[in-house]
């Protein structure tokens, strides 16, 4: 084998090695278990089961079909619908990926910041929650011009969910009680106080809406207004998603403070002797976590202009997690991690129409995460190198992908 | 080493309990409304009839709360003299605080004791099941986060064989079983690969949700008559002891699921106590490499401990369909394995005391709903989060320093 | 019984920890396994004990070969061993310790209690111990807990007992205590392999000496070789045991200790009322045996522990720092090297450059305003891996990636680059290679000649001797007494047990 064979088996080596194509593999495996549900649950297949050692190429047809059908369904309804009789009408599906994917980036990151520092925020849902009380009450309660009344209720969502995040931090502090924990029950308690409030019309329950939780619509002023015309639903909140993704990216790996945080999620000890106030780290942030989770709370409770119901919060807290996991915890990885999981939700509809349970995305969200989660199984499953560090791939990679992780 | 040990017992409890205590004679006393209630202490079809014991509601209150007042100094004086307050006498405080609660929301009404007791306990079953599969997880020092995917697996599948073989003990056996494979992933996840518990804990809830969304939507919903109609066990009356007043209709006329879990919370004690398989299993939770030089099978031991915890929350899925709802339904575990998890860090990873945590839990989900009945006045939202709100000042104030297994979540490497 | 080695050899990925040594043990022979640390010595009991599988090579037990898989089966064919770090359960009992693996069991596969605790007792009568058996392990001091790991072993039958550094925690009157149960268990038919580095030891209790270094025997030595030549067979070349020193001139007292007492974790008294002051161009050493309340002394002093109020202070340049956060006391200007750099000093996963920056985030020369100024970074990172002599293939490198002593290296070089007048440095050799130990200490000493105060925590004593002005010898959390240099080590020996000079 000559020197430059050599050199390049062994950047082969280390792509294969890398976290990016073990993510692709682990994307791929998931929709392959997609699949095997949707076989296993077909009629048509089960059927053709039945004789199938007289005409096994029925099973095997069926089989190609519902999985064909499936994901074709999903692509139409998340990315591009050729069948489309308008332009606009085919390029419609991406950006509702866009705006569903918007809100998941955001939470994403929040859950991604907590990962990077050793915790675990499973409190999306609450802090979400929090963020749309504080949001739809700025947008329902308070008259103030265009622009600025939505301004001051997206930094009222991020302040409402920063309260909670903050307070689950500080009572970790103070008390050493578990963040997974807390979390969970201010979840619960988080929702209570929301479905109370919207069954008060002095609090925030709409007039016609009698006994039913459900909030008064958000002022026009405050909606987030539409990115591309009326045509599309996508609005600004995918604008502020973007805008975190950034401030996250320059908060964890250029400024001192993400710095700090890291240093807290890689070795607490270490931290508390080089004079970092551990335990204040830990209150920052859970609050910061929980601003990005504001982000999507403002999302969430300006983007519609019918009010918000007890199940707004559209289990984005949880999702988010995933999201978190996937991405690996980098700006990067969450942002297409977000979109990934937003194209699912934009494309589950359009399944449903032929007939296959959109629920099957779930499972595939759960399957990818699942293989992410142990890239030692990943490896034994392909038979991947061992992960390699010293070359300038991983220097690159280590720039830009720079795994988070939690430990 | 100095033996000189300089722990301070702090003022927390004294302080809630104080709290509490003026809170009940203030507001269920003084100021509670007017008017007498009764608490029935026998069912009609009772053989024993008992009189039920009627009170003024104020009166009730008043001495409750002083009661409440009382224990509270105790907790002071203990406190001073840097004692704890014994586990019992916050039992007892906790249990007037209850009956003055009782008394106060069915002023001018009735309380059906042994009614509410009873559904407090059935309703306790799955989450002591979810605990019991923590406890067994968590001592062995694995964190299991998927309580919630356990008990939900367990319940489809109790649901679905009850109905298609039409044999509840076939749909025992698939509901025990399938949950413990299921459980198996978790601790191929982190014994083996070594991935992070709680995030294949979170991961494995997706999927077990996801999964059971699919089926449910795909199968179950056109055809709920063939495949998920189970109906439910029947109420076995144990003779002579069912006819104890007050304890008889609540522990002794039950279905099987209640049974299987008032032996399984003392077996389990028993086991993990008293015997040496709960020895070496609190050994590999507590310092896995001691136990490996003593030639205990670190890896082993997890796996299988993990494992008939997720059998045991099977169980517990089991019971939450066929055991009491009759049929499953799209999510129905609702949160109820993540209670099971506050439920074992509030009873200190001991099955006992945990079982005791779930109680409140049952109790306070019957509250809701027989509150509302005698008092419709009060926001139901409220009464909701007063379970969780108590799990999150229990585990702040109390249980914050209590000591988990050492070895909790940490994957063990062998050279 | 009669243990042998054969040509055991254990690799670690591309490191060879193990290479093919070869050891005989007759019964009831005591045979010393000499060695630095890092040389290979608990890898190769691990190998014995049946936690590491050897890649190659033998293990016979009155020659017949053995074939371990795991320290169950090391254990049935009588191999006992006291690890250098307990393995012992803290929450559990004595008796249920000694039982664990090995339980008596009555009805229903319950515990024999009762067995258990007859079994602790027979044994520690038989061998004086005076151990209770319902003793939580975590209430007992080290010295009562090895013997509960010897009993351990003991009630397992054991015929070969392996004892891995087992002075480390010892005050040497509980050294002698110990030698004396090795000589007893020798006497009735018990072999032992006793792993240590303390050459004195050795000489006083060993039957037979091997040496090994960089996972090979160099060679076998008799009790009476001198300590000289044992040593330099250890390290591979005659040792300097001094470090050039001259005298240097006192400055003004830059930190002042007066009367603090601080809690360990378990909420004991580990120092009790402890004062002394350090002067600009001294070094003070602060010697005795490790547990003495030394760890949680230079804690207090960086202000990671707090210092139990009402009591004492702590000032530094004048300054009163006793109940200040870490962060003022490191910008009031003390410099700290943890006796732990894996887990206090260092973060494994950052960068080395990352790493020099550590615990200068908030506004130094590293930053620039909330950004890091990472083009300064890496200058500075550049400049300090060459003039501490880091191997390393970068300054991206994650330093959990560098030797023992190259992650030393970093953690001093981060201390002493900072422009401070107060260094104080825990255990700074530990588990450093010989090479690295000179340089490290070379740089401490020009340090303090400089004028900078140094105080020194140190359990060895040469490393004391060779560097203090003065010695501090601290036992159960008082300070027994400050000494000069010149104090021969028997006195020094008696005051790490509580003898005051």
């Amino acid at each position: 084998m000559s020197e430059k064979d050599d050199r390049f088996s062994q950047a082969f080596k280390e792509i294969l090695s890398g976290g990016l194509t073990r993510t692709l593999l682990a994307i791929i495996l998931g929709f392959l278990v997609g699949a095997l549900f949707m076989i296993v649950s077909n009629k048509e297949f089960i059927e053709a089961l039945g004789y199938f050692f007289s005409r096994p190429a029925d099973a095997f047809a069926a089989a190609w079909n519902v999985v064909a059908n499936g994901y074709g369904a999903l692509f139409r309804g998340a990315i591009f619908n050729a069948d489309a009789d308008s332009f606009e009408k085919a390029i419609r599906p991406i950006t509702e990926t866009l705006r569903l994917g918007a809100p998941l980036i955001a939470a994403g990151l929040g859950i991604g910041l907590t990962f990077r520092v050793g915790l675990f925020n499973i409190g999306g849902t609450g802090q979400l929650i929090f963020g749309m009380i504080f949001a739809t009450w700025v947008a329902t309660r308070l008259e103030l011009p265009f622009v600025i009344h939505m301004l001051v209720a997206v930094i009222a969502g991020i302040l409402g969910a920063t309260f909670l995040g903050a307070l689950v931090g500080y009572l970790k502090a103070r008390t050493g009680a578990h963040e997974v924990i807390l979390t969970i029950m201010f979840n619960y308690v988080a929702i209570s106080i929301f479905t109370f409030l919207m069954r008060d019309p002095n609090l925030l329950q709409e007039e016609r809406a009698t006994g039913n939780p459900k909030a008064d619509p958000a002022a026009e002023t405050a909606l987030l207004p539409k990115i591309f015309g009326d045509e599309f639903s996508v609005h600004f909140g995918l604008i502020f998603a973007l805008v975190a993704v950034v401030v996250y990216w320059w908060l964890m790996e250029r400024s001192t403070i993400g710095y700090r945080l890291r240093m807290v999620g890689h070795n607490p000890d270490a931290a508390e002797s080089a004079g970092v106030n551990v335990k204040r780290t830990y209150v920052i942030a859970m609050a910061l976590s929980a601003a990005f989770v504001g982000v999507a709370a403002g999302n969430q409770a300006l983007g519609t202009s019918i009010g918000v119901i007890p199940s707004s919060h559209a289990n984005i807290g949880f999702d988010a997690i995933t999201v978190a996991l996937l991405g690996g915890s980098s700006a990067p990885g969450i942002l297409l991690a977000g979109l990934l999981f937003g194209a699912f939700k934009a494309g589950g509809p359009s399944m449903q129409v032929i007939g296959i349970s959109p629920e099957v995305l779930g499972i595939v969200q759960a399957a990818i995460v699942l293989f992410i989660a142990a890239p030692p199984l990943i490896r034994a499953l392909f038979r991947l190198p061992k992960p390699q560090t010293t070359n300038a791939l991983a220097a690159i990679r280590d720039r830009f992908f720079r795994k988070g992780g939690a430990k | 080493m100095n033996p000189l040990v300089e722990e301070k017992v702090g003022f927390k409890a004294p302080i809630v309990m104080a709290s509490l205590g003026f809170v009940v004679i203030l507001f269920f006393g003084f100021l509670g409304k007017e008017g007498d209630v009764a608490f029935q202490l026998s069912r009609r079809q009772d053989v024993i009839q008992l009189d039920p014991i009627i009170i003024n509601a104020v009166l009730l209150g008043i001495v409750s709360g002083a009661l409440m007042l009382l224990i509270a100094v105790f907790s002071t004086i203990q406190a001073v003299q840097n004692k704890r307050t014994p586990v019992w006498v916050s039992a007892i405080f906790g249990l007037i605080g209850v009956i003055s609660l009782l008394g106060w929301l069915a002023t001018g009404n009735s309380v059906p004791v042994a009614f509410i007791a009873g559904t407090a306990l059935v309703l306790a079953v799955p989450i002591i099941f979810g605990s019991m599969a923590g406890v067994m997880s968590e001592r062995v020092g694995v964190t299991n986060i998927a309580i919630e995917g356990q008990l939900l697996t367990g319940a489809f599948m109790a649901a679905v064989v009850s109905t298609i073989t039409k044999s509840y003990t076939l749909g025992i056996i698939f509901a025990m079983s399938t949950a413990a494979i299921f459980s198996m992933i978790l601790a191929t996840f982190a014994i083996k690969y070594l991935a992070q518990q709680i995030i294949v804990g979170v991961v494995l809830n997706v999927l077990a949700i996801g999964v059971t969304n699919f089926l449910f939507q795909q199968w179950l919903k056109e055809d709920g008559e063939n495949l998920n109609f189970p109906g439910t066990l029947d109420v076995i009356r144990i003779p002579v002891l069912s006819d104890i007043p007050i304890l008889g209709p609540v522990l002794f006329e039950n279905r099987l699921t209640v049974y299987f879990a008032l032996i399984a919370v003392p077996l389990l004690w028993f086991v993990m106590f008293k015997t040496k398989l709960g020895l070496r299993a609190r050994a590999v939770g507590e310092h896995p490499l001691a136990a490996d030089t003593v030639g205990i099978n670190v890896g082993r031991t997890r796996f299988w401990w993990v494992t008939l915890g997720g059998a045991m929350a099977g169980l517990g899925g089991a019971a939450l369909t066929i055991g009491n709802a009759g049929a499953f339904g799209r999510e129905m575990t609702g949160g109820i394995g993540f209670i099971a998890l506050a439920v074992m860090i509030l009873g200190r990873w001991h099955p006992i005391t945990a079982s005791l945590a779930a109680l409140l839990f049952g109790f306070s989900i019957i509250l809701r709903v027989w509150a509302n009945q005698v008092s419709p006045g009060i926001p139901s939202d409220f009464i909701t989060m007063v379970p969780y709100v108590v799990t999150i000042i229990a585990v702040v104030g109390f249980v914050g320093r209590s000591r988990a297994p050492k070895a909790l979540a940490q994957p063990y490497v062998k050279g | 019984m009669k243990l042998e080695l054969r040509g055991i050899t254990k690799r670690f990925g591309t490191l060879v920890a193990n290479d093919s040594i070869n050891l005989t043990v007759e019964a009831g022979e005591i045979h010393a396994l000499l060695g630095e640390n890092g040389a290979g010595k608990s890898t190769l009991m691990n190998v014995l004990y049946g936690l590491y599988t050897a890649d190659e090579g033998q293990i016979l037990l009155d020659d017949k070969p053995q074939d371990f898989d795991g320290p169950g089966d090391a254990m049935a064919a009588g191999i006992g061993m006291v690890h250098q770090h307990f393995m012992l359960i803290p929450v559990f009992t004595v008796a249920e310790n000694v039982a664990l693996g090995n339980e008596p069991t009555g009805l229903l596969g319950s515990m024999d209690m009762a067995a258990a605790r007859n079994k602790v007792l027979e044994i520690s009568e038989r061998f004086g111990f005076n151990v209770d058996p319902d003793a939580l392990i975590e209430d007992l001091p080290v010295g009562i807990q090895q013997r509960v790991e010897i009993i351990k072993a003991l009630s397992r039958e054991a015929r070969v007992l392996v004892l891995d550094e087992p002075t480390a925690v010892l005050t040497p009157q509980e050294t002698d205590e110990l030698m004396e149960i090795m000589r007893q268990l020798a006497k009735s038919g018990t072999s032992i392999v006793f792993i240590t580095h303390k050459l004195r030891e050795v000489k006083a209790v060993a039957d037979k000496i091997t040496v090994i270094r960089l996972g090979k025997v160099v060679g076998t030595a008799s009790p009476d070789a001198s300590t000289n030549e044992l040593a330099s067979m250890m390290v591979g070349r005659e040792v300097e045991l001094t470090v050039q020193k001259e005298l240097s001139e006192l400055g003004p007292a830059l930190v002042e200790v007066k009367n603090i007492s601080v809690l360990d974790d378990r909420l004991h008294r580990a120092v009790d009322d402890v004062s002394f002051d350090v002067f600009g161009g001294e070094i003070l050493a602060i010697a005795g045996v490790q547990g003495n309340g030394q760890t949680e002394l230079a804690e207090a002093l960086v202000g990671v522990r707090s210092v139990i109020k009402g009591a004492g202070s702590i000032a530094v340049k004048g300054k009163d720092v006793t109940s200040a956060s870490v962060r003022k006391v490191l910008e009031a200007g003390v410099a700290f090297i943890p006796e732990d750099r894996k887990k206090d000093g260092l973060v494994p996963e950052f960068t080395i450059s990352e790493n020099f920056m550590l615990n200068q985030s908030f506004t130094s020369r590293f930053t620039k305003g909330l950004n890091i100024n990472f083009p300064l970074r890496k200058e500075i990172a550049t400049d300090l891996v060459d003039r501490f002599d880091v191997r390393t293939p970068s300054i991206d490198t994650p330093a959990g990636k560098l030797s023992g002593g190259n992650q030393q290296k970093v953690v001093v070089a981060r201390e002493l680059a900072r422009d401070v007048e107060v260094l104080i440095a825990s255990q700074p050799t530990r588990g450093v290679d010989v090479g690295s130990i000179e340089f490290i200490h070379e740089q401490i000493v020009s340090e303090r000649d400089r004028g900078k105060a140094v105080i020194l925590i140190s359990t060895e004593l040469d490393e004391v001797l060779a560097l203090a002005d003065r010695i501090a010898v601290m036992y159960r959390g008082k300070i027994v007494g400050i000494v000069g240099p010149e104090t021969p080590r028997e006195t020094l020996g008696k005051m790490m047990a509580g003898v005051s000079a």
